[in-house]
C-alpha cells in the first residue's frame, strides 16, 4: 500500500485532487461541480454551493421529497397513521428502512411497524384515485380508530390532480378525527429536505397548538431534529430525567402527534438537527414566542456543553447544580472508556459524507478520539448548514425553494409568551446565543476538503486521494468504499447499533470506534499465494 | 381442522394495502439489468426512486449497486424528461462507459406521458459517436409488482439482441428471480450436462462479488450481449414460472395486451422450441428439469445428481415425522410460492395458506395442479397484504411461516418459527445466498424447515431435551 500522506503538520492542499474530480466532467457540469467543493480555510468566509439539485446521471446519495416528509419527519411518530397515496413502491420502501425507534406508552398504540398505501392501479391514474384513497382513510379508521391519518402523496398524484387535502377535509369532516395531507412529490425538491420542509409545515398548520397542557414541570422543553435512530432519544431523555427537564415533544424520534399538539406549551426549543426542523422552531418563535437554541448531544464534551446552555437559559440554581452533577458523574465513566481508546486510534483519519447535521456532530466525537477528519459533506443540507445561519438572508431564492410554502405565520394573541421573550432580550444582552448555528465548515480544520452532495466518482478519488482509515455514510455507500478496504461506519441506521447520543452513547461510539479501526480483516483481503502479500488493497479503478 | 376459505368478511375485500407482500416494478427491472455484462440501470423518474430501490436491494445483496436516475424536477414533469435523461445518458457514458444502459421507466415518467424512445432517437442523430447500446422497458409501478418489471427487461433485452439463426447445439435458460447462489448451481448443473447455456439474466457474480483488490464500476459478471445474440438459434429454452408476468393484467385498463417474456418472443418470432416448468423446487420439479436437461443434451443424469437426489428422499423419510402434518403459511412472488409450495406439499406439510401480493388471477390454478396431497383444501390468496395474512394466521393458528423477512413481524407475534427464503431477506447474513433450486437446494431448504420446526419444539419444551 502507498505510504500516507504525512500530515503532522497540517492537512496536505487537496487542489490536485479536486482538479482531477472535475476533470472528469462536462464543462457545465464540472462549473456547478466546483462550487460545490470547497478546500476549507476557517480564516475566510467562504461560500459553498448547497442544496443545488443533482445532476442526473450521477449516483446520488439524496432521497426524494417524499422520503423526508413521510419517512424522516412524520415516519418516527407513533400515534398516526401515515398513509401513502400511491402507487406500492415508495410506502414499501419507507417501511421500517429508518431505524427510528419508540416507545409507546402503556396502552398507547404504534403504527409505525405499518405501511398503508392505497397502491394506486392502472385504472386510478387513469379514472383518478380520490375515491380509492377515501375509501383507504375510512378502512384505516374503521381498523385502529387512530385520533389522525396523514396522506402523503407520491409523484403520479399531482399529475393526475388527485387533491389530497380536499380529501382531507372532506375525510376530517367525516369522520372527526385529524385528517391532513402533504404535497410531498418526490419530484417537488432538490433533495429530501424540501420533505422536510413541507412536514414542518404540514404539522405546524394542522397540529400544534391543538391541545392545551396544564404545567407538568418547572423547565418545559422541546427538543426539535432527534430522531431517536438506535435510540438516541432513550438516552437523551434519560439525562433530561435526571437533571429536572421535562420533555414535553420531540421532533420527531419516540415521538407522538398527541405531544405535538400541546409542545407551543414549552419555555424552550432545542434544536439538533437544524436543517431538517429549523422551520418549526421559527414558526413557533413568531407565534408563541418559544425562543431556541442550537444544541448537540453527540459527543460527551458536546452533550455537557449543551446542557450548561439550557441550564444558563434558565438561570435556576438547582437545576444548575444538578447539572453539573450529573456532567461529572457521566463523564467520570466516558474519559474512562476514552482513556482506553485513544491511544489505539489516535490520527486516524476519517471523512463523512451524511445528512444535514451529523457530517457535522459526528466530528465532535471523532475529535474526543483523536481521529482527523480530512474531508466532509451533507447529502441534502443547505448553505447555512455549512457556512452558518448569518447567510441566509444572501441565498438566492431559486425556483425549487418557490415551490414550498412559506407559511405566513402571526401571533397567537392567547398563548404568546411574553415572558420569554423578555427572558430572551435579557439573556441576549448578556451575549448568550439564540437561533446561533455557526455550521460545519467554520469547526473544520484548514485544507479539508468539504463536498456537497458527493458522488461515487468523486468518492473513488477521494479515498484515493487521502486513504482513510474509516468512511461514514449510509448503506448505499457501505460496501462500495468496503470494496476498496476502507470500513465504512453507517451513521444513518448506525449498522444497527447504537445508541450514539449523550454520554452513553459516546462510550458505545467509542468502543465502536476501536472495533472496527483496530480489525486485522483487511490484511487478508489479498491470498497469501499471491505474489504480493504485503499489498493490503489498493485503490487503483480500471476504468 | 381450520375452517376453510376463514377470511375475516371486513377484509376481505377491502380497497387499501397494508404492508405489501410485493414490491415495485422497476426494482424487479433493475435486478435484471444487473445480470446483462456491462449493463448500467437507468431509473427515468425522480430521484428518490432510484435511492430507494438501491437502498432495498443493497440491504439484500450487501453489495455496491450503482443505479442511475434521470432525476425529474417539477419543470421536467411539466415540459417531459427528454433534458434530464439526454444529460443522464451522457454522464453515465462519461463515468461507466457502460455497454449496455438498461433504462426503466417509472410511475412518474409513464403518467406524463414521456415517449423514451423518441429521446434516444433524437439524441443518437446528435451524438453518432455513441456506441452504448440502449434496452427499453416499460415498468410503471402502478401496472403488477416487481416480477413483472424482472421479466419485462429480460424480454427487452432479448428483443433488443436475440438475432434467428439455424438452430444450434446451446440452449437457453431463463430462470426468473432467483438467487444468486441458485444462479451458480445452475451453471453448475448446466455444465454437468455439457450443455452450453445462456443465462437469462445471470447476475450471480455483479450481485454478489468476491472483496477486490481493485474496484470495478461496473461489477464483472453478468450474460455478454454477444450471447443473447445467440439465444434466437439456441435448440430450446427452458423457463422457470408458469404464471410469469401475466400478474401485470391485474387492474390494466388501456390495452389488455400483453408482453411476451424473453422465452415467449424467441419461441413466437424465432421458432425456439419453449420448455416451460416451475422452478425446480423439490424433487418432483427438479426431476422434470432433469429430465428436460437429460433429453436436450443427449447426456444421462450425473452420478452426482442420481447421489444427490437420493440423500434428499433419504432426508425426507428420515425427518418425515417433524414435517409432517405441520401447517405452513407461504408468501411471496407468484411463481415462487409456486414452486416452494410444490416441494412443501411433497414433504407432508400442510398448505394451510398460500398469498401473494400478485394479481394473476392464476395462483390458485397453479398450486391445486402442482400440489396434489393439498390441492382440496389449500387456501390461495392473490392481491393479499401483510395484514391480510396476519389476521388470517391468528384465526387460523399455523404452525410456521415460509417466505421473505418482511413476514417476521406475524411469526414473532404468533411465536411460531419463521424460515427465511426468497426477496427480501435482510435481517440474516447470507440472505443473498441461500440456495432453493435442484436436488441441493431443496436438501438445504429441507433441513432448515425440519430443524426451524425442531428448534421450535425444542425451546418451548419444559426440559431441556437433546434428541429430538
Amino acid at each position: 500500500m502507498p505510504n500516507k500522506i504525512d500530515y503532522t503538520n497540517g492537512l496536505p492542499d487537496p487542489s490536485k485532487l479536486k482538479e482531477e474530480i472535475l476533470a472528469k466532467y462536462p464543462r457545465k457540469v464540472a462549473k456547478k461541480r466546483s462550487k460545490g467543493m470547497v478546500i476549507n480555510d476557517p480564516a475566510q468566509s467562504q461560500e459553498i454551493g448547497a442544496n443545488i439539485r443533482t445532476i442526473p446521471g450521477i449516483i446520488t446519495q439524496r432521497g426524494c421529497t417524499y422520503a423526508g416528509c413521510k419517512g424522516v419527519v412524520l415516519g418516527p411518530t407513533s400515534d398516526i397513521i401515515n398513509l401513502v397515496h400511491g402507487p406500492i413502491g415508495c410506502s414499501f420502501y419507507a417501511w421500517l428502512t429508518r431505524r427510528n425507534q419508540t416507545r409507546p406508552a402503556e396502552g398507547e398504540p404504534n403504527f409505525m411497524t405499518y405501511a398503508f398505501s392505497t397502491d394506486m392501479q392502472d385504472e386510478n391514474i387513469v379514472f383518478g384515485g380520490e375515491a380509492k384513497l377515501k375509501d383507504a382513510i375510512r378502512e384505516a379508521y374503521d381498523m385502529f380508530k387512530p385520533t389522525s391519518i396523514g396522506i402523503f402523496s407520491t409523484c403520479p398524484v399531482g399529475l393526475i390532480g388527485d387533491d389530497v387535502h380536499a380529501v382531507a377535509r372532506d375525510m376530517k369532516a367525516e369522520l372527526g378525527i385529524n385528517i391532513f395531507g402533504f404535497s410531498c412529490e418526490g419530484y417537488r425538491g432538490v433533495s429530501q429536505s424540501a420533505g422536510h420542509h413541507i412536514a414542518n409545515n404540514g404539522i405546524f398548520k394542522h397540529v400544534v397548538g391543538n391541545t392545551e397542557r396544564e404545567r407538568t414541570g418547572k423547565f418545559q422543553v422541546n427538543l426539535m431534529g432527534e430522531y431517536n435512530i438506535g435510540g438516541d432519544a432513550f438516552e437523551i431523555e434519560r439525562i433530561f430525567e435526571e437533571c429536572g427537564l421535562t420533555l414535553l415533544s420531540t421532533y420527531s424520534g419516540n415521538s407522538t402527534v398527541e405531544s405535538f399538539a400541546y409542545s407551543h406549551t414549552a419555555d424552550l426549543n432545542m434544536v439538533m438537527c437544524h436543517r431538517s426542523i429549523n422551520y418549526i422552531a421559527e414558526m413557533m418563535e413568531e407565534k408563541y414566542g418559544i425562543p431556541w437554541i442550537k444544541v448537540n448531544f453527540i459527543g460527551a464534551d458536546s452533550t455537557a456543553k449543551s446542557l450548561r446552555k439550557i441550564a444558563d437559559y434558565f438561570g435556576d440554581e438547582e437545576l444548575s447544580a444538578k447539572v453539573e452533577e450529573v456532567i461529572e458523574r457521566e463523564q467520570l465513566k466516558v474519559k474512562a472508556v476514552a482513556a482506553a481508546v485513544k491511544p489505539k486510534v489516535e490520527g486516524k483519519l476519517a471523512m463523512m459524507f451524511v445528512g444535514g447535521s451529523r457530517a457535522h456532530h459526528y466530528q465532535d466525537l471523532f475529535t474526543e478520539l483523536g481521529v482527523r477528519v480530512v474531508s466532509a459533506g451533507y447529502e441534502f443540507a443547505h448553505r447555512d448548514d455549512y457556512e452558518g445561519r448569518e447567510v441566509i438572508p444572501n441565498i438566492k431564492i431559486d425556483a425549487d425553494t418557490r415551490n414550498i410554502e412559506d407559511l405566513v405565520v402571526s401571533k397567537d394573541e392567547e398563548n404568546f409568551r411574553d415572558d420569554l421573550v423578555a427572558k430572551k432580550a435579557e439573556l441576549e444582552a448578556k451575549g448568550y446565543e439564540f437561533k446561533e448555528y455557526k455550521g460545519m465548515m467554520p469547526d473544520m480544520q484548514k485544507n479539508s476538503l468539504v463536498i456537497d452532495d458527493v458522488n461515487h466518482w468523486e468518492t473513488e478519488k477521494l479515498i484515493e486521494f487521502y486513504k482513510p482509515d474509516l468512511f461514514c455514510a449510509g448503506i448505499k455507500e457501505k460496501y462500495v468504499v468496503q470494496k476498496y478496504g476502507v470500513p465504512l461506519k453507517q451513521l444513518h441506521s448506525y449498522d444497527y447499533g447504537g445508541p450514539y447520543a449523550a454520554f452513553g452513547g459516546a462510550i458505545n461510539f467509542y468502543k465502536e470506534m476501536e472495533r472496527m479501526l483496530a480489525t486485522d480483516i483487511w490484511k487478508l483481503v489479498d491470498a497469501p499465494w499471491k505474489n504480493e502479500p504485503e499489498i493490503v488493497g489498493s485503490v487503483t479503478v480500471d476504468a | 381442522m381450520f375452517e376453510l376459505n376463514s377470511v375475516p368478511k371486513a377484509k376481505e375485500n377491502y380497497k387499501a394495502t397494508q404492508n405489501a407482500c410485493k414490491l415495485c416494478s422497476p426494482l424487479g427491472a433493475s435486478v435484471a439489468y444487473k445480470g446483462f455484462k456491462g449493463c448500467v440501470p437507468l431509473i427515468h423518474g425522480s430521484q428518490g426512486c432510484a435511492t430507494y430501490i438501491r437502498r432495498y436491494l443493497i440491504s439484500h445483496y450487501k453489495e455496491p449497486i450503482d443505479i442511475a436516475s434521470s432525476n425529474f424536477t417539477e419543470d421536467a414533469t411539466i415540459f417531459g424528461g427528454d433534458e434530464n435523461f439526454k444529460l443522464a445518458v451522457l454522464n453515465i457514458i462519461n463515468q461507466y462507459k457502460p455497454e449496455i444502459i438498461g433504462i426503466a421507466s417509472t410511475c412518474l415518467s409513464e403518467t406524463i406521458g414521456d415517449d423514451v424512445s423518441l429521446f434516444l432517437h433524437h439524441f443518437l442523430e446528435k451524438h453518432p459517436e455513441i456506441d452504448t447500446d440502449f434496452v427499453m422497458a416499460s415498468t410503471p409501478s402502478y401496472q403488477g409488482t416487481h416480477i413483472d418489471g424482472f421479466h419485462e427487461a429480460v424480454s427487452s433485452v432479448v428483443k433488443r439482441y436475440a438475432q434467428k439463426g439455424l438452430s444450434q447445439e446451446h440452449v437457453n435458460l431463463f430462470p426468473g428471480f432467483v438467487s444468486t447462489e441458485d444462479l451458480r448451481l445452475l451453471k453448475e448443473i448446466m455444465a454437468d450436462f455439457s450443455l452450453e447455456h445462456i443465462m437469462m439474466p445471470d447476475y450471480s457474480e455483479s450481485l454478489d462479488n468476491p472483496v477486490w483488490d481493485t474496484y470495478h464500476r461496473i461489477p464483472e459478471g453478468g450474460t455478454a450481449k454477444e450471447d443473447v445474440v445467440k439465444s434466437g438459434s439456441a435448440k430450446a429454452s427452458i423457463e422457470f414460472g408458469t404464471i410469469l408476468n401475466k400478474g401485470k393484467l391485474s387492474g390494466r385498463v388501456k390495452s389488455k395486451q400483453l408482453s411476451n417474456t424473453g422465452a415467449q418472443f424467441l419461441k413466437n418470432e424465432m421458432d425456439v422450441p419453449l420448455v416451460n416448468i416451475p422452478m425446480p423446487i423439490g424433487i418432483t420439479q427438479t426431476d422434470a428439469f432433469f429430465e428436460e436437461l437429460k433429453t436436450l443434451s443427449g447426456n444421462e443424469i450425473p452420478e452426482k445428481y442420481t447421489k444427490q437426489r437420493g440423500r434428499l428422499v433419504d432426508a425426507y423419510v428420515d425427518a418425515h415425522k417433524y414435517t409432517f402434518g405441520k401447517r405452513a403459511v407461504v408468501y411471496g412472488e407468484e411463481d415462487f410460492v409456486v414452486a416452494m409450495a410444490a416441494f412443501l406439499d411433497e414433504i407432508g406439510i400442510e398448505l394451510a395458506l398460500v398469498a401473494t401480493g400478485g394479481e394473476s388471477g392464476m395462483l390458485e390454478n397453479e398450486i391445486k395442479k402442482y400440489c396434489p396431497e393439498n390441492k382440496d383444501k389449500v387456501v390461495v390468496r392473490e392481491g393479499y397484504d401483510f395484514e391480510s395474512i396476519r389476521d388470517w394466521s391468528l384465526e387460523n393458528k399455523p404452525d410456521i411461516l415460509i417466505g421473505h423477512s418482511k413476514g417476521y413481524y406475524i411469526a414473532r407475534e404468533l411465536n411460531i418459527p419463521i424460515v427465511r427464503v426468497g426477496f427480501p431477506v435482510h435481517d440474516r447474513v447470507g440472505g443473498q445466498r441461500i440456495k432453493h433450486l435442484g436436488y441441493s437446494g431443496t436438501q438445504e431448504l429441507f433441513d432448515k424447515v425440519v430443524n426451524a420446526l425442531i428448534d421450535h419444539k425444542q425451546s418451548i419444551s419444559p426440559v431441556g431435551y437433546k434428541y429430538m
